[in-house]
């Protein structure tokens, strides 16, 4: 694949880092990505991973643009309160950059249709809101070897962990089980600042380009936290756990189970 | 021994909207009991009815999480610096 000229232009500014180069740019170009939610954390891990050219960004989500997203969502605008966030995010995605391939999934990401949609793709963005939804997307990576770059944000907290499936620490090795519902707060009931979305969910694209491009020193095994109170990272080590269900010595996990049930959620929240 | 122990925003409220707070033990299960003494009902948000750290909490000393030391008998020095850590599942909304 060659270059146009005007891709040399738009990406010249990263052509010409030591680690990328034009095999890098093309790599990027090449490269296929899905992103799970369009929302605080996908917002600004799509609008980076656009704007740097991955080729292909798959985008799923259920949900419809409302106007208490747009303090953080900042992939939206005004004028798309009330469309599909995938729709809205493709559109804006693609004025930005059309050589990027935005494929919208309007759906919500289950045990029977996830395996599909990601088998399509090299790596997945978890930017999801519920711990069944995360369960889920770890257990579906694991088990089909996809890269995972995870995100998690509350209040003025940060997380961000990546999960190179059987070389390092999965979801399930940091936190074996999910808190019992309502006892972990969602962002809805404690509330967010929408920049603390923008540094997990950038930190995740930046994670993602690393990937791509073969940079080492991906936060595999290692978890960041931030603190936006005081400004602190913090890094703290996850071990691969060999008692892990899903990437074990002897998992007991070999193919994705009732994830709202395991969570012990009551089925009472159709979207 | 005294240690730092780092509190994460959920159980702020605890703490008296601190998010670092200073306790002594020397061991993870002290931690906690002090912790407890000085802020009531924090510990039942860490462990289950058995004593032990839920599983969607983390204990690090350090950088280590104390699942793969010796769990609550993970001994402590002085100058220990304790994060909890718990799950959290924000980001779409």
């Amino acid at each position: 694949m060659e270059l146009r000229e005007d891709q040399i232009e738009r990406y010249s500014r990263q052509i010409i880092l030591p680690h990328v180069g034009g095999k890098g740019q093309e790599k990027l170009l090449n490269a296929r990505v899905l992103i799970i939610g369009a929302g605080g954390l996908g917002s600004p891990c799509a609008l980076y991973l656009a704007s740097a050219g991955v080729g292909k960004i798959g985008i799923v989500d259920s949900d419809r643009v409302e106007l208490n997203n747009l303090q953080r969502q900042i992939i939206h605008s005004m004028k798309d309160v009330g469309r599909p966030k995938v729709e809205s995010a493709k559109d804006r995605l693609f004025g930005m950059n059309e050589d990027v391939e935005i494929v919208p999934y309007n759906i919500r990401v289950s045990s029977k249709n996830i395996l599909d949609i990601i088998k399509d793709y090299d790596g997945v963005v978890d930017g999801s809101d519920n711990f069944p939804t995360r369960y889920l997307v770890n257990d579906a990576c694991v088990l089909s070897n996809k890269q995972l770059f995870h995100g998690g944000i509350l209040r003025f907290d940060g997380q961000a962990i990546t999960i190179s499936p059987g070389k390092s620490a999965c979801y399930r090795c940091l936190f074996p089980e999910p808190p019992p519902p309502g006892l972990i707060p969602n962002c809805q009931e404690a509330g967010i600042l929408g920049a603390v979305a923008g540094v997990i969910g950038t930190i995740q694209a930046n994670e993602v380009l690393k990937y791509i491009l073969g940079i080492e020193g991906l936060l595999e095994g290692k978890l960041l936290v931030f603190n936006a109170l005081n400004s602190s990272f913090r890094q703290v080590r996850v071990p691969q756990d060999p008692k892990c269900p899903v990437c074990g010595e002897n998992p007991t996990v070999r193919q994705l189970i009732d994830y709202e049930e395991f969570c012990s959620l009551r089925k009472n929240k159709e979207e | 021994m005294q240690a730092t122990v780092r509190v994460p925003t959920p159980l702020q409220k605890l703490t008296q909207n601190q998010g670092e707070v200073k306790v002594s033990g020397a061991n993870i299960k002290e931690l906690i009991e002090d912790l407890e003494k000085k802020f009531p009902g924090i510990k039942e948000r860490i462990c289950d009815e058995a004593g032990k750290i839920r599983r969607f909490i983390n204990i690090y000393v350090n950088e280590e999480d104390v699942r793969f030391l010796q769990q609550e008998e993970t001994p402590l020095k002085d100058g220990d610096e304790i994060s909890i850590i718990p799950a959290i599942a924000g980001g779409r909304q």
